[in-house]
C-alpha cells in the first residue's frame, strides 16, 4: 500500500537523509522523498497500520534532520 | 518569500550591519571578542543549536556540524594567535547562510513556476438545478450529470457537449496555442479553458478518472522516479562528506606530528588546523545534491509546458540516449482517419456491396471498419447479421441476410480459397466475397499527418540514426508512406503480436543507444512497454496510453518527438555540467586548500558560489521554447 505525505524540509541532502531514515523504519517496504515537490511516498509492508508506522517514521526523520516536518 | 525566508533575510542584514559596526570600533581583547560575537551569533545561532542536536542524535557529518566546527575552530585560532581576526569565522557563517537563503528562494521560486505551469486543477463545477447554477465540488459530480461551463472557466470533468458551442484553449494540456472549436456531440476533455461560449456538458467520467486528474497525478509523481544521475549523486554525497571530514582531521594532525617526530622545527599547528578548517567548509555536498534533481525537475516542467509529459527523471535520461525511433503507422504518422476511396471489380451495385461490407463489419471498432460504416452512411440494423467471426489481422466472416460474407485482406481470401483480383491503387484493400464468390474490393486510404515528414527530418537532424515503421497494413501502402516520409526501414503486414517480436529483434540489434517506440497507445500497450522507452501520441482521452507509456505527447503532432528528445538532451547536458563543475571546483579547492594556497574565502566560494551557479544553471532546463 502506498501513501503520499506532504513534507517540509530545507535542503536536498536532508531530504535524502529523511528518505534513508524512513526506508529503515520497520513496516516500510520502500520510500521515496521528492525534494522538488516536497512529498514523501511511503510503500508500507502488508498488514501494518500506516498510522503507527508513520509515527516511527517521523521519529526517525527528526533524528537525522531536526528541522523537518511530515504532515500526516 | 516565505516567513522563514523573510526572517532569515532580516538576520543576515542585521548581522552584516553589526559586523560593520564592530569593525569600525577600535577595540582589543575581550571587548573586541564580544563585539564580533554578536553578529556571529545573530546569523549562526540556529546552526550551532542544530549542530549540537545533531551530535546528540549521532549525525556528526551534517552540514550544520561542519559549519559549526569550521567557524568555532577559526574563532579558536584567532583567540590563540591573539590576532583578534574574527572576520573569517563570521564571513563563513554569513556566506553559508546567504547561500542557504538563496537556495531556498531559488528552489521555492522554481517550484512555484512549475506548479503554476501545471495549474490546471479545476476547483469547482457548475450544475444547473431548477434553472439556477449551483457551484459544487467536482469530486461530487456523478457520471451522467449535466454540468455548465461558462466563458473563462476550466472544463472540470470529461464529457460530451449536449448544448452550446465554444472555442477551447487547450494550451495547458497540449502546449498548442490555437484554440479548438467544439460544438454539440463533441467530446471535451477536462483541463481545457472555455474561451467564449456557454457549454452544457454531460459528464462521461468521474472527476478522479478524468484526464485532468490523471495528468496531475502523473506530473506530481513524475520526479519521484529517480534517474541514475540522481542515484549517483546521493551515493556520492554519502561517501564524499565523511571522506573530506576524515581528510581534514588527518590534515590537522598528521603533518605537524610528522614534523615533530622528524624533529625538523616548528610543527605549525595553526597553519595545519586552518587548512583543515577550509576543508570542512568545502566538504558540504549541497551544490551537488540540490542541482541534479532541480535540473530534472525543471526539465520535466519545461517539457510539460511544451505538451510533453515525462513520467520520471529516469525516462528523461533514457530519452536523451535514444538513437533509434520505431513508429507505429496508423494514428502516429498518419491521421488514422480512413476514407473509402474507390470500389473496384464489382459485379453487383457498389452501394449494395458497401452495405454488405458495412453490415459484416458492424461489430468492429477498427478504424477501417468504422470508415466502411461511415461510407455506407445509414443506420446499421444489426439483426441482419449473425455468426460473426473475426480473425485478428485478416478480417471478418459473417452471415448477412442468410449469405456468408467474407470481408478482409488477401490472406483471408487465400485461407478461404477464393480467387481475388489484386489492386494497383495505393491503400488498404478490403476484398469482399459473398457465398464464396469474389465480388470486388474496396480501397481505403489514410492521410499522412501534415507534420510527419518534417518530424522525421527533425529527428534525423537531431542525430537519430535509424527510423523504423511497423504496421499491420499491406506492403504497398507501407512502402509508399515510408518513401514519402524518408524512413529507413519498414516492416509491414504485421499482426499485433509480431510488432512485439520485431521490436525485440531491433532491441537485440541495438549496439549502443536506446530504442524508442512511438504509438498511439490504443493497441500498442505491449510494444510501448517492451521498448527502452515508450512514447504515446495523442493521449488526450486515451487512458491506456497514459498508463502504458513512459512519455506522453499531449497532442497528435509527431514533431513533438524530436522536441522531447532535444529537451531531454539539454536537461542531461545541464546535469553533467553541474556534476563536473561542482565536483571539479570542489576537488581543485580541496587540493589548493591542502597546499595552503586556498584560504577560507576561496572555500566559501567552492561551497556557496558553486551552489548558486549550479542552481542558476539548473533553472535553464525550464526554458524549452526555442528548442
Amino acid at each position: 500500500m502506498k501513501k503520499t505525505y506532504k513534507i517540509e524540509v530545507d535542503c536536498a541532502n536532508c531530504a535524502n537523509k529523511m528518505e534513508d531514515a524512513a526506508k529503515h523504519t520497520d513496516g516500510v517496504k520502500d520510500c521515496t522523498v521528492n525534494f522538488m515537490t516536497l512529498k514523501m511516498i511511503v510503500d508500507f509492508e502488508d498488514g501494518v497500520d500506516p498510522k503507527t508506522v508513520m509515527a516511527n517514521v517521523v521519529k526517525n526523520c527528526k533524528k537525522v534532520e531536526d528541522d523537518c516536518e511530515i504532515y500526516l | 518569500m516565505s516567513k522563514k525566508q523573510k526572517k532569515m533575510l532580516i538576520r543576515i542584514i542585521a548581522s552584516v550591519g553589526l559586523f560593520i559596526v564592530a569593525s569600525l570600533i577600535p577595540s582589543t581583547g575581550i571587548v573586541r571578542f564580544i563585539l564580533f560575537m554578536i553578529p556571529y551569533l545573530v546569523v549562526g545561532y540556529d546552526i550551532l543549536i542544530k549542530a549540537i542536536k545533531g551530535i546528540i542524535n549521532g549525525q556528526v557529518f551534517d552540514e550544520c556540524f561542519l559549519m559549526a566546527v569550521a567557524t568555532v575552530g577559526a574563532i579558536g585560532l584567532a583567540i590563540m594567535e591573539q590576532s583578534g581576526d574574527y572576520t573569517e569565522a563570521i564571513a563563513v557563517m554569513l556566506f553559508y547562510q546567504i547561500g542557504e537563503w538563496f537556495q531556498s528562494y531559488a528552489v521555492g521560486k522554481s517550484r512555484r513556476n512549475i506548479s503554476e505551469l501545471m495549474d490546471i486543477r479545476p476547483d469547482y463545477a457548475h450544475i444547473e438545478i431548477d434553472g439556477k447554477l449551483e457551484t459544487v465540488d467536482p469530486d461530487e459530480v456523478e457520471v451522467g450529470t449535466v454540468i455548465v461551463v461558462q466563458p473563462g472557466e476550466k472544463v472540470p470533468i470529461d464529457g460530451v457537449i449536449i448544448d452550446g458551442n465554444a472555442a477551447l484553449n487547450t494550451a495547458a494540456l497540449t502546449g498548442e496555442s490555437l484554440p479548438r472549436e467544439v460544438g454539440i456531440d463533441d467530446e471535451v476533455i477536462s483541463g481545457c479553458i472555455d474561451m467564449d461560449g456557454v457549454l452544457h456538458i454531460k459528464t462521461t467520467k468521474a472527476f478522479g478518472e478524468s484526464t485532468v486528474s490523471k495528468i496531475l497525478d502523473l506530473v506530481e509523481n513524475a520526479s519521484s522516479r529517480k534517474s541514475r544521475s540522481e542515484d549517483f549523486i546521493s551515493k556520492f554525497a554519502k561517501i564524499y562528506t565523511p571522506t573530506v571530514c576524515i581528510s581534514a582531521l588527518f590534515l590537522a594532525v598528521v603533518p605537524p606530528l610528522f614534523t615533530l617526530m622528524v624533529g625538523s622545527g616548528d610543527p605549525l599547528w595553526h597553519q595545519w588546523i586552518y587548512r583543515a578548517l577550509t576543508f570542512l567548509v568545502i566538504s558540504c555536498p549541497c551544490a551537488l545534491v540540490i542541482s541534479i534533481p532541480l535540473s530534472f525537475f525543471a526539465g520535466i516542467g519545461g517539457a510539460s509546458k511544451a505538451g510533453v509529459l515525462v513520467k520520471g527523471s529516469n525516462y528523461l535520461e533514457t530519452l536523451s540516449k535514444v538513437n533509434t525511433v520505431v513508429f507505429d503507422k496508423t494514428g502516429t504518422l498518419t491521421e488514422g482517419v480512413f476514407e473509402v476511396n474507390a470500389i473496384h471489380h464489382n459485379t453487383m451495385d457498389a452501394d449494395q456491396l458497401l452495405e454488405y461490407a458495412a453490415l459484416a463489419e458492424s461489430a468492429s471498432n477498427h478504424p477501417i471498419s468504422k470508415s466502411i460504416q461511415k461510407a455506407y452512411g445509414q443506420t446499421i440494423d444489426r439483426c441482419r447479421v449473425s455468426q460473426l467471426h473475426e480473425t485478428s489481422g485478416n478480417g471478418i466472416v459473417a452471415v448477412v441476410d442468410g449469405h456468408e460474407v467474407a470481408v478482409g485482406n488477401s490472406k483471408l481470401m487465400v485461407s478461404k480459397n477464393i480467387d481475388y483480383i489484386d489492386c494497383h491503387s495505393v491503400g488498404t484493400i478490403i476484398h469482399i466475397a459473398i457465398d464464396g464468390t469474389y465480388q470486388g474490393h474496396i480501397v481505403i486510404s489514410d492521410r499522412i499527418k501534415p507534420t510527419a515528414k518534417q518530424a522525421i527530418t527533425a529527428l534525423k537532424q537531431s542525430g537519430i540514426k535509424k527510423t523504423v515503421m511497423l504496421t499491420g497494413d499491406n506492403r504497398k501502402v507501407a512502402d509508399n508512406v515510408a518513401k514519402q516520409l524518408g524512413l529507413d526501414q519498414v516492416y509491414s503486414e504485421l499482426l499485433p503480436g509480431d510488432k512485439v517480436n520485431k521490436v525485440e529483434t531491433l532491441l537485440s540489434e541495438q549496439q549502443e543507444g536506446k530504442l524508442a517506440f512511438v504509438g498511439d497507445g490504443i493497441n500498442d500497450a505491449p510494444v510501448l512497454g517492451r521498448a527502452d522507452i515508450g512514447i504515446a501520441m495523442g493521449a488526450m482521452g486515451s487512458d491506456a496510453a497514459i498508463e502504458a507509456a513512459d512519455i506522453v505527447l499531449m497532442d497528435d503532432d509527431p514533431l513533438k518527438i524530436s522536441k522531447a528528445i532535444r529537451i531531454s538532451r539539454k536537461t542531461l547536458a545541464i546535469v553533467y555540467e553541474n556534476i563536473v563543475f561542482a565536483i571539479g571546483i570542489k576537488l581543485v579547492c580541496l587540493v589548493l586548500g591542502a597546499l595552503g594556497i586556498a584560504n577560507m574565502w576561496l572555500a566559501i566560494f567552492a561551497d556557496v558560489g558553486v551552489m548558486v551557479l549550479a542552481v542558476l544553471n539548473a533553472i535553464r532546463a525550464l526554458f524549452v521554447s526555442k528548442l
